[in-house]
Protein backbone atom coordinates (compact mmCIF):
# COMPACT_ATOMS: atom_id res chain seq x y z
CA UNK A 1 0.00 0.00 0.00
CA UNK A 2 1.20 3.47 -0.84
CA UNK A 3 0.14 6.16 1.60
CA UNK A 4 -1.65 9.18 0.22
CA UNK A 5 1.15 11.47 1.41
CA UNK A 6 3.76 9.43 -0.43
CA UNK A 7 1.63 9.28 -3.54
CA UNK A 8 1.05 13.04 -3.65
CA UNK A 9 4.66 13.82 -2.82
CA UNK A 10 5.84 11.32 -5.38
CA UNK A 11 3.57 12.57 -8.16
CA UNK A 12 4.45 16.20 -7.52
CA UNK A 13 8.15 15.56 -7.51
CA UNK A 14 8.35 12.86 -10.17
CA UNK A 15 9.00 14.75 -13.43
CA UNK A 16 11.20 17.29 -11.68
CA UNK A 17 13.15 14.74 -9.68
CA UNK A 18 13.85 12.31 -12.46
CA UNK A 19 14.63 15.23 -14.72
CA UNK A 20 17.15 16.85 -12.41
CA UNK A 21 18.82 13.55 -11.57
CA UNK A 22 19.15 12.78 -15.28
CA UNK A 23 20.42 16.29 -16.05
CA UNK A 24 23.00 15.94 -13.28
CA UNK A 25 24.29 12.77 -14.93
CA UNK A 26 24.47 14.34 -18.40
CA UNK A 27 28.10 15.20 -19.19
CA UNK A 28 27.31 18.40 -21.11
CA UNK A 29 24.90 19.75 -18.52
CA UNK A 30 27.34 18.85 -15.78
CA UNK A 31 29.97 20.87 -17.66
CA UNK A 32 27.65 23.89 -17.48
CA UNK A 33 27.12 23.43 -13.75
CA UNK A 34 30.87 22.98 -13.20
CA UNK A 35 31.60 26.20 -15.15
CA UNK A 36 30.04 28.11 -12.26
CA UNK A 37 33.14 27.31 -10.17
CA UNK A 38 35.33 29.29 -12.59
CA UNK A 39 32.73 32.07 -12.75
CA UNK A 40 32.72 32.40 -8.95
CA UNK A 41 36.53 32.33 -8.78
CA UNK A 42 36.90 34.95 -11.53
CA UNK A 43 34.21 37.15 -9.99
CA UNK A 44 35.81 36.95 -6.54
CA UNK A 45 39.28 37.58 -7.86
CA UNK A 46 38.14 40.44 -10.15
CA UNK A 47 35.76 42.32 -7.89
CA UNK A 48 37.56 41.88 -4.58
CA UNK A 49 41.11 42.29 -3.29
CA UNK A 50 42.88 39.00 -4.02
CA UNK A 51 45.27 39.62 -1.13
CA UNK A 52 42.52 40.28 1.43
CA UNK A 53 43.14 38.65 4.80
CA UNK A 54 40.72 36.21 6.39
CA UNK A 55 39.28 37.48 9.66
CA UNK A 56 41.37 36.71 12.74
CA UNK A 57 39.58 36.18 16.02
CA UNK A 58 40.36 36.67 19.72
CA UNK A 59 41.18 33.87 22.16
CA UNK A 60 37.72 34.11 23.70
CA UNK A 61 36.06 33.55 20.31
CA UNK A 62 37.61 30.08 19.93
CA UNK A 63 35.52 26.89 19.76
CA UNK A 64 35.54 25.02 23.08
CA UNK A 65 36.22 21.82 21.13
CA UNK A 66 37.64 21.80 17.61
CA UNK A 67 36.29 18.57 16.16
CA UNK A 68 38.41 16.34 13.94
CA UNK A 69 37.27 15.25 10.50
CA UNK A 70 38.40 13.04 7.62
CA UNK A 71 41.36 10.81 8.49
CA UNK A 72 42.01 10.74 12.22
CA UNK A 73 44.90 8.26 12.13
CA UNK A 74 46.81 7.50 8.92
CA UNK A 75 47.23 3.75 8.71
CA UNK A 76 50.39 3.45 6.60
CA UNK A 77 53.43 1.69 8.08
CA UNK A 78 55.56 4.68 7.13
CA UNK A 79 53.41 7.10 9.10
CA UNK A 80 53.16 4.74 12.06
CA UNK A 81 56.94 4.48 12.17
CA UNK A 82 57.29 8.29 12.15
CA UNK A 83 54.66 8.57 14.88
CA UNK A 84 56.47 5.99 17.05
CA UNK A 85 59.76 7.90 16.77
CA UNK A 86 58.18 11.32 17.36
CA UNK A 87 58.86 12.32 13.73
CA UNK A 88 62.60 12.38 14.62
CA UNK A 89 63.76 11.35 11.14
CA UNK A 90 60.76 12.79 9.28
CA UNK A 91 61.58 15.34 6.56
CA UNK A 92 59.29 17.77 4.77
CA UNK A 93 60.22 17.54 1.11
CA UNK A 94 59.90 20.68 -1.04
CA UNK A 95 60.58 19.83 -4.69
CA UNK A 96 59.25 19.90 -8.23
CA UNK A 97 59.75 23.14 -10.17
CA UNK A 98 62.20 24.70 -7.69
CA UNK A 99 65.88 25.64 -8.05
CA UNK A 100 66.88 24.19 -4.70
CA UNK A 101 64.82 21.25 -3.35
CA UNK A 102 64.55 21.08 0.44
CA UNK A 103 64.30 18.26 2.98
CA UNK A 104 63.45 19.93 6.29
CA UNK A 105 63.41 18.12 9.64
CA UNK A 106 60.55 19.04 11.95
CA UNK A 107 62.93 20.91 14.28
CA UNK A 108 64.15 23.06 11.37
CA UNK A 109 60.58 23.80 10.34
CA UNK A 110 59.74 24.83 13.92
CA UNK A 111 62.84 27.04 14.04
CA UNK A 112 61.63 29.14 11.11
CA UNK A 113 59.91 32.47 11.79
CA UNK A 114 56.27 31.56 12.28
CA UNK A 115 52.88 33.22 12.20
CA UNK A 116 50.18 32.75 14.84
CA UNK A 117 46.59 33.14 13.68
CA UNK A 118 43.19 32.46 15.20
CA UNK A 119 40.94 31.68 12.26
CA UNK A 120 37.66 30.01 11.41
CA UNK A 121 37.67 26.62 9.70
CA UNK A 122 34.62 26.05 7.49
CA UNK A 123 33.83 22.50 6.48
CA UNK A 124 32.10 21.97 3.13
CA UNK A 125 29.38 20.17 5.11
CA UNK A 126 28.38 23.40 6.81
CA UNK A 127 29.95 23.46 10.28
CA UNK A 128 32.60 25.92 11.47
CA UNK A 129 35.20 25.82 14.24
CA UNK A 130 37.63 28.50 15.41
CA UNK A 131 41.16 27.51 16.37
CA UNK A 132 44.64 28.93 16.78
CA UNK A 133 47.38 27.90 14.39
CA UNK A 134 51.15 28.37 14.42
CA UNK A 135 53.51 27.78 11.51
CA UNK A 136 55.82 29.32 8.92
CA UNK A 137 54.24 30.97 5.88
CA UNK A 138 54.38 28.71 2.84
CA UNK A 139 55.83 31.72 0.96
CA UNK A 140 58.98 31.56 3.14
CA UNK A 141 59.58 27.90 2.19
CA UNK A 142 58.93 28.55 -1.48
CA UNK A 143 61.32 31.51 -1.28
CA UNK A 144 64.06 29.33 0.18
CA UNK A 145 63.51 26.66 -2.43
CA UNK A 146 63.38 29.35 -5.16
CA UNK A 147 60.33 28.66 -7.26
CA UNK A 148 61.01 28.38 -10.99
CA UNK A 149 59.06 30.79 -13.25
CA UNK A 150 57.05 28.02 -14.92
CA UNK A 151 55.55 26.87 -11.59
CA UNK A 152 51.81 27.60 -11.42
CA UNK A 153 50.45 25.38 -8.65
CA UNK A 154 51.64 23.97 -5.34
CA UNK A 155 50.66 20.36 -4.64
CA UNK A 156 50.54 18.90 -1.10
CA UNK A 157 51.16 15.16 -0.88
CA UNK A 158 49.81 13.64 2.32
CA UNK A 159 50.38 10.52 4.41
CA UNK A 160 46.74 9.45 4.67
CA UNK A 161 45.16 7.02 2.22
CA UNK A 162 41.56 6.63 1.04
CA UNK A 163 41.59 3.04 -0.10
CA UNK A 164 44.45 2.93 -2.58
CA UNK A 165 44.44 6.71 -3.18
CA UNK A 166 46.65 9.07 -1.22
CA UNK A 167 45.13 12.32 0.02
CA UNK A 168 46.44 15.35 -1.80
CA UNK A 169 45.47 18.93 -2.41
CA UNK A 170 46.67 21.87 -4.48
CA UNK A 171 46.42 25.65 -4.59
CA UNK A 172 47.48 28.31 -7.06
CA UNK A 173 50.19 30.91 -6.43
CA UNK A 174 47.71 33.59 -5.32
CA UNK A 175 46.89 31.46 -2.29
CA UNK A 176 50.37 29.94 -1.96
CA UNK A 177 51.94 33.37 -1.40
CA UNK A 178 49.08 34.71 0.73
CA UNK A 179 50.49 35.74 4.15
CA UNK A 180 47.98 33.59 6.07
CA UNK A 181 48.82 30.42 4.10
CA UNK A 182 51.00 28.55 6.58
CA UNK A 183 52.23 25.05 7.27
CA UNK A 184 50.95 24.68 10.81
CA UNK A 185 52.93 22.54 13.27
CA UNK A 186 50.98 23.63 16.35
CA UNK A 187 47.33 24.19 17.18
CA UNK A 188 45.85 25.94 20.23
CA UNK A 189 49.36 26.37 21.76
CA UNK A 190 50.24 22.65 21.55
CA UNK A 191 52.10 20.59 18.99
CA UNK A 192 49.65 19.47 16.30
CA UNK A 193 47.98 16.20 17.35
CA UNK A 194 47.39 13.25 15.03
CA UNK A 195 43.66 13.93 14.65
CA UNK A 196 44.35 17.42 13.34
CA UNK A 197 47.18 16.43 10.97
CA UNK A 198 50.51 15.89 12.80
CA UNK A 199 53.25 16.72 12.18
CA UNK A 200 52.27 19.47 9.71
CA UNK A 201 49.08 20.60 7.99
CA UNK A 202 48.25 23.28 5.48
CA UNK A 203 46.15 26.30 6.47
CA UNK A 204 44.72 28.10 3.45
CA UNK A 205 42.34 30.39 5.26
CA UNK A 206 40.15 31.64 2.41
CA UNK A 207 39.02 28.19 1.30
CA UNK A 208 36.90 25.35 2.71
CA UNK A 209 38.19 22.67 5.06
CA UNK A 210 39.09 19.94 2.58
CA UNK A 211 41.75 22.23 1.05
CA UNK A 212 43.59 22.31 4.42
CA UNK A 213 45.58 19.14 3.77
CA UNK A 214 46.64 17.24 6.90
CA UNK A 215 49.74 15.01 7.30
CA UNK A 216 51.68 16.95 4.62
CA UNK A 217 54.77 14.98 3.61
CA UNK A 218 55.79 16.69 0.42
CA UNK A 219 55.24 20.08 -1.20
CA UNK A 220 55.63 19.98 -4.98
CA UNK A 221 55.64 22.89 -7.41
CA UNK A 222 54.08 22.04 -10.78
CA UNK A 223 53.17 23.81 -14.02
CA UNK A 224 49.89 21.94 -14.48
CA UNK A 225 47.60 19.74 -12.39
CA UNK A 226 46.59 17.58 -15.35
CA UNK A 227 49.03 14.77 -14.64
CA UNK A 228 48.91 14.88 -10.85
CA UNK A 229 46.88 11.84 -9.68
CA UNK A 230 43.35 12.16 -11.14
CA UNK A 231 43.97 15.64 -12.58
CA UNK A 232 41.34 17.37 -10.46
CA UNK A 233 43.84 19.01 -8.13
CA UNK A 234 42.76 17.11 -5.02
CA UNK A 235 41.48 13.77 -3.80
CA UNK A 236 37.90 14.97 -3.17
CA UNK A 237 37.94 16.86 -6.47
CA UNK A 238 38.99 13.61 -8.24
CA UNK A 239 36.68 11.12 -6.59
CA UNK A 240 33.57 13.14 -5.68
CA UNK A 241 33.51 16.24 -7.90
CA UNK A 242 34.06 18.89 -5.22
CA UNK A 243 35.23 22.29 -6.42
CA UNK A 244 38.98 22.78 -6.77
CA UNK A 245 38.46 26.46 -5.95
CA UNK A 246 36.84 26.17 -2.54
CA UNK A 247 36.65 29.87 -1.70
CA UNK A 248 32.90 29.60 -2.39
CA UNK B 1 -16.17 37.17 -20.56
CA UNK B 2 -16.43 40.03 -23.01
CA UNK B 3 -14.09 42.20 -20.97
CA UNK B 4 -11.19 43.55 -23.04
CA UNK B 5 -7.80 42.24 -21.93
CA UNK B 6 -5.63 44.55 -19.83
CA UNK B 7 -1.87 44.68 -20.04
CA UNK B 8 -0.48 43.90 -16.59
CA UNK B 9 2.98 42.29 -16.81
CA UNK B 10 5.86 43.89 -18.67
CA UNK B 11 8.28 41.75 -20.68
CA UNK B 12 11.15 42.06 -18.16
CA UNK B 13 8.79 40.98 -15.37
CA UNK B 14 7.61 37.95 -17.33
CA UNK B 15 11.10 36.78 -18.28
CA UNK B 16 12.43 37.22 -14.75
CA UNK B 17 9.39 35.55 -13.22
CA UNK B 18 9.97 32.27 -15.07
CA UNK B 19 13.77 32.28 -14.91
CA UNK B 20 13.60 33.05 -11.21
CA UNK B 21 10.91 30.43 -10.59
CA UNK B 22 13.20 27.72 -11.98
CA UNK B 23 16.23 29.12 -10.11
CA UNK B 24 14.41 29.25 -6.77
CA UNK B 25 13.07 25.73 -7.13
CA UNK B 26 16.55 24.37 -7.91
CA UNK B 27 18.09 26.43 -5.09
CA UNK B 28 15.53 25.26 -2.53
CA UNK B 29 15.96 21.59 -3.45
CA UNK B 30 19.75 21.59 -3.83
CA UNK B 31 19.91 23.67 -0.64
CA UNK B 32 17.90 20.96 1.14
CA UNK B 33 20.50 18.39 0.05
CA UNK B 34 23.33 20.64 1.28
CA UNK B 35 21.51 21.00 4.62
CA UNK B 36 21.38 17.19 4.82
CA UNK B 37 25.19 17.15 5.11
CA UNK B 38 24.96 18.91 8.49
CA UNK B 39 21.31 19.25 9.57
CA UNK B 40 22.03 21.57 12.49
CA UNK B 41 21.84 25.37 12.72
CA UNK B 42 23.72 27.62 15.14
CA UNK B 43 24.02 31.29 16.09
CA UNK B 44 27.37 33.07 16.07
CA UNK B 45 30.62 32.53 14.19
CA UNK B 46 31.26 28.86 14.90
CA UNK B 47 29.13 25.77 15.39
CA UNK B 48 29.85 22.08 14.94
CA UNK B 49 28.75 18.71 16.28
CA UNK B 50 29.87 19.37 19.86
CA UNK B 51 28.25 22.82 20.02
CA UNK B 52 24.58 23.38 20.77
CA UNK B 53 22.34 24.03 17.74
CA UNK B 54 19.12 26.06 17.94
CA UNK B 55 17.57 23.86 15.26
CA UNK B 56 18.39 20.32 14.27
CA UNK B 57 16.89 17.40 12.43
CA UNK B 58 17.78 14.02 13.89
CA UNK B 59 16.83 10.43 14.37
CA UNK B 60 16.11 8.14 17.26
CA UNK B 61 15.99 4.38 16.94
CA UNK B 62 12.54 4.41 15.36
CA UNK B 63 11.61 8.00 14.61
CA UNK B 64 12.76 11.17 12.92
CA UNK B 65 12.43 14.54 14.62
CA UNK B 66 12.80 18.28 14.24
CA UNK B 67 14.16 19.97 17.33
CA UNK B 68 13.91 23.72 17.87
CA UNK B 69 15.44 24.88 21.15
CA UNK B 70 14.33 22.26 23.64
CA UNK B 71 11.08 21.44 21.83
CA UNK B 72 10.96 18.31 19.74
CA UNK B 73 8.43 17.48 17.00
CA UNK B 74 8.06 13.95 15.66
CA UNK B 75 8.53 14.17 11.89
CA UNK B 76 8.85 10.46 11.08
CA UNK B 77 8.12 9.88 7.40
CA UNK B 78 9.04 13.42 6.33
CA UNK B 79 12.16 14.63 8.15
CA UNK B 80 14.95 12.63 9.74
CA UNK B 81 13.52 9.20 8.94
CA UNK B 82 11.60 8.37 5.79
CA UNK B 83 11.14 5.68 3.19
CA UNK B 84 12.98 5.96 -0.11
CA UNK B 85 11.52 5.20 -3.55
CA UNK B 86 12.82 1.62 -3.35
CA UNK B 87 11.07 1.05 -0.01
CA UNK B 88 14.28 1.28 2.01
CA UNK B 89 14.14 3.37 5.17
CA UNK B 90 16.61 6.27 5.24
CA UNK B 91 17.81 8.44 8.10
CA UNK B 92 18.62 11.75 6.51
CA UNK B 93 17.03 15.14 7.19
CA UNK B 94 15.14 16.05 3.99
CA UNK B 95 13.56 13.19 2.00
CA UNK B 96 14.61 12.27 -1.53
CA UNK B 97 11.64 13.98 -3.22
CA UNK B 98 12.66 17.34 -1.74
CA UNK B 99 16.32 17.33 -2.78
CA UNK B 100 18.49 17.76 -5.90
CA UNK B 101 19.98 15.29 -6.54
CA UNK B 102 17.52 12.86 -4.96
CA UNK B 103 20.32 10.75 -3.44
CA UNK B 104 22.95 11.98 -0.98
CA UNK B 105 25.55 13.85 -3.03
CA UNK B 106 26.91 17.01 -1.41
CA UNK B 107 29.38 17.78 -4.21
CA UNK B 108 26.73 17.67 -6.96
CA UNK B 109 24.18 19.57 -4.86
CA UNK B 110 26.78 22.32 -4.38
CA UNK B 111 27.40 22.42 -8.14
CA UNK B 112 23.67 22.92 -8.76
CA UNK B 113 23.35 25.45 -5.96
CA UNK B 114 26.39 27.56 -6.88
CA UNK B 115 25.47 27.59 -10.60
CA UNK B 116 21.86 28.66 -10.02
CA UNK B 117 22.92 31.17 -7.37
CA UNK B 118 24.52 33.16 -10.21
CA UNK B 119 21.26 33.10 -12.20
CA UNK B 120 19.37 34.08 -9.03
CA UNK B 121 21.65 37.01 -8.13
CA UNK B 122 22.33 38.43 -11.57
CA UNK B 123 18.70 37.78 -12.56
CA UNK B 124 17.54 39.99 -9.70
CA UNK B 125 20.06 42.66 -10.70
CA UNK B 126 18.91 42.64 -14.35
CA UNK B 127 15.23 42.67 -13.32
CA UNK B 128 15.75 45.64 -11.00
CA UNK B 129 17.63 47.65 -13.62
CA UNK B 130 14.98 46.87 -16.26
CA UNK B 131 12.15 47.61 -13.83
CA UNK B 132 13.57 50.97 -12.89
CA UNK B 133 13.98 51.77 -16.59
CA UNK B 134 10.45 50.66 -17.56
CA UNK B 135 9.07 52.25 -14.37
CA UNK B 136 7.56 49.00 -13.02
CA UNK B 137 9.11 49.73 -9.62
CA UNK B 138 7.96 53.34 -9.51
CA UNK B 139 4.46 52.70 -10.91
CA UNK B 140 3.41 49.28 -9.67
CA UNK B 141 5.52 48.38 -6.65
CA UNK B 142 6.00 51.69 -4.85
CA UNK B 143 4.12 51.69 -1.58
CA UNK B 144 2.33 54.90 -0.83
CA UNK B 145 1.51 56.06 2.67
CA UNK B 146 -2.22 55.58 2.11
CA UNK B 147 -1.57 51.94 1.05
CA UNK B 148 -0.43 51.21 4.57
CA UNK B 149 -3.28 52.84 6.45
CA UNK B 150 -5.17 50.32 8.63
CA UNK B 151 -8.43 51.03 6.82
CA UNK B 152 -6.95 50.22 3.40
CA UNK B 153 -5.22 47.09 4.69
CA UNK B 154 -8.41 45.90 6.41
CA UNK B 155 -10.41 46.54 3.25
CA UNK B 156 -7.88 44.57 1.19
CA UNK B 157 -7.92 41.60 3.58
CA UNK B 158 -11.73 41.50 3.36
CA UNK B 159 -11.59 41.74 -0.43
CA UNK B 160 -9.12 38.80 -0.46
CA UNK B 161 -11.47 36.74 1.71
CA UNK B 162 -14.20 37.44 -0.83
CA UNK B 163 -11.75 36.35 -3.54
CA UNK B 164 -11.84 39.79 -5.13
CA UNK B 165 -8.24 40.55 -5.89
CA UNK B 166 -8.36 43.62 -8.08
CA UNK B 167 -9.84 47.06 -8.06
CA UNK B 168 -12.48 47.04 -10.85
CA UNK B 169 -11.68 50.71 -11.50
CA UNK B 170 -8.00 49.94 -12.13
CA UNK B 171 -7.77 46.25 -12.98
CA UNK B 172 -4.13 46.33 -14.08
CA UNK B 173 -2.88 47.53 -10.68
CA UNK B 174 -1.61 45.30 -7.88
CA UNK B 175 -3.64 45.22 -4.69
CA UNK B 176 -2.02 46.36 -1.45
CA UNK B 177 -1.29 42.94 0.06
CA UNK B 178 0.13 41.85 -3.27
CA UNK B 179 2.38 44.91 -3.41
CA UNK B 180 3.53 44.35 0.17
CA UNK B 181 4.42 40.71 -0.43
CA UNK B 182 6.21 41.42 -3.72
CA UNK B 183 8.18 44.28 -2.16
CA UNK B 184 9.11 42.02 0.76
CA UNK B 185 10.30 39.23 -1.56
CA UNK B 186 12.11 41.42 -4.12
CA UNK B 187 13.69 43.97 -1.82
CA UNK B 188 14.16 42.01 1.43
CA UNK B 189 14.01 38.21 1.15
CA UNK B 190 15.93 37.65 -2.09
CA UNK B 191 18.71 40.16 -1.25
CA UNK B 192 18.92 38.57 2.21
CA UNK B 193 19.34 35.12 0.65
CA UNK B 194 22.07 36.41 -1.67
CA UNK B 195 23.98 38.23 1.07
CA UNK B 196 23.75 35.42 3.63
CA UNK B 197 24.84 33.03 0.88
CA UNK B 198 27.91 35.17 0.22
CA UNK B 199 28.60 35.26 3.97
CA UNK B 200 29.05 31.48 3.93
CA UNK B 201 31.86 31.78 1.37
CA UNK B 202 35.28 31.88 3.06
CA UNK B 203 36.68 33.81 0.10
CA UNK B 204 33.99 36.50 0.37
CA UNK B 205 34.43 36.62 4.15
CA UNK B 206 38.04 37.71 3.65
CA UNK B 207 37.12 40.16 0.88
CA UNK B 208 34.06 41.68 2.56
CA UNK B 209 34.37 41.07 6.32
CA UNK B 210 31.46 43.48 6.96
CA UNK B 211 29.21 40.63 5.79
CA UNK B 212 30.13 38.77 8.99
CA UNK B 213 29.40 41.89 11.05
CA UNK B 214 25.94 42.56 9.65
CA UNK B 215 24.75 38.98 10.14
CA UNK B 216 26.58 38.26 13.40
CA UNK B 217 28.92 35.54 12.13
CA UNK B 218 29.03 32.78 9.55
CA UNK B 219 26.81 30.31 11.38
CA UNK B 220 24.24 33.05 12.04
CA UNK B 221 24.30 33.83 8.31
CA UNK B 222 23.70 30.13 7.59
CA UNK B 223 20.72 30.15 9.98
CA UNK B 224 19.27 33.33 8.44
CA UNK B 225 19.79 31.84 4.96
CA UNK B 226 17.71 28.83 6.02
CA UNK B 227 14.95 30.96 7.61
CA UNK B 228 14.75 33.21 4.54
CA UNK B 229 14.54 30.11 2.32
CA UNK B 230 11.65 28.82 4.44
CA UNK B 231 9.89 32.19 4.08
CA UNK B 232 10.36 32.10 0.29
CA UNK B 233 8.83 28.62 0.30
CA UNK B 234 5.87 29.95 2.32
CA UNK B 235 5.48 32.81 -0.18
CA UNK B 236 5.46 30.33 -3.09
CA UNK B 237 2.77 28.21 -1.42
CA UNK B 238 0.51 31.24 -0.83
CA UNK B 239 1.27 32.62 -4.29
CA UNK B 240 0.29 29.35 -6.00
CA UNK B 241 -2.82 29.05 -3.84
CA UNK B 242 -3.94 32.54 -4.86
CA UNK B 243 -3.21 31.81 -8.52
CA UNK B 244 -5.51 28.80 -8.23
CA UNK B 245 -8.24 30.84 -6.50
CA UNK B 246 -8.00 33.77 -8.91
CA UNK B 247 -8.10 31.64 -12.05
CA UNK B 248 -4.99 29.68 -12.96
CA UNK B 249 -5.46 29.73 -16.74
CA UNK B 250 -5.80 33.49 -16.90
CA UNK B 251 -2.94 33.91 -14.40
CA UNK B 252 -0.47 31.75 -16.28
CA UNK B 253 -1.50 33.26 -19.61
CA UNK B 254 -1.00 36.71 -18.10
CA UNK B 255 2.49 35.85 -16.97
CA UNK B 256 3.31 34.54 -20.47
CA UNK B 257 1.61 37.09 -22.76
CA UNK B 258 1.38 39.98 -20.31
CA UNK B 259 -2.39 40.32 -20.84
CA UNK B 260 -5.15 39.30 -18.43
CA UNK B 261 -8.91 39.54 -18.67
CA UNK B 262 -10.17 42.56 -16.82
CA UNK B 263 -12.74 40.69 -14.75
CA UNK B 264 -12.59 41.29 -11.00
CA UNK B 265 -10.56 38.16 -10.53
CA UNK B 266 -7.14 38.08 -12.10
CA UNK B 267 -3.66 36.85 -11.51
CA UNK B 268 -2.45 37.58 -7.97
Amino acid sequence: MISRRRLIGGLAAMPLLGGCDRLGENAEFRGLLYAAEDAHRLLQRTITDRNALAREYRERDMSPVFRTNGTRMPGTADYQRHLATGFADWRLIVDGLVERPLALPLAALRALPYRTQITRHDCVEGWSAIGKWHGPPLAALLGRARLRPEARYIVFHCADMYGSRPYYESIDLVDAFHPQTILAWAMNNRPLDVGHGAPVRLRVERQLGYKHAKYVMRVEAVASLDRVYGGGGGLWEDIAGYEWYAGI
Amino acid sequence: MSNPPVYRHKLATRIWHWVNAVAILVLLMSGAMIFNAHPRLYWGEYGANLDRPWLSVGTTEKTGYLQIGTGRIDTTGVLGRWTGPNGVEQTRAFPYWATIPSNYNLALARRWHLAFSLIFAFGLLAFLIASLANRHVQKDLRLRRRDLSPAVLKHDVIEHLKLRFHDPADPAAFNVLQKLSYVAVIFILIPLLILTGLTMSPGMNAAWPWLLDIFGGRQSARSIHFIAAALILAFIVVHLLLVLLAGPVDGVRGMITGRVRAAGRAAP
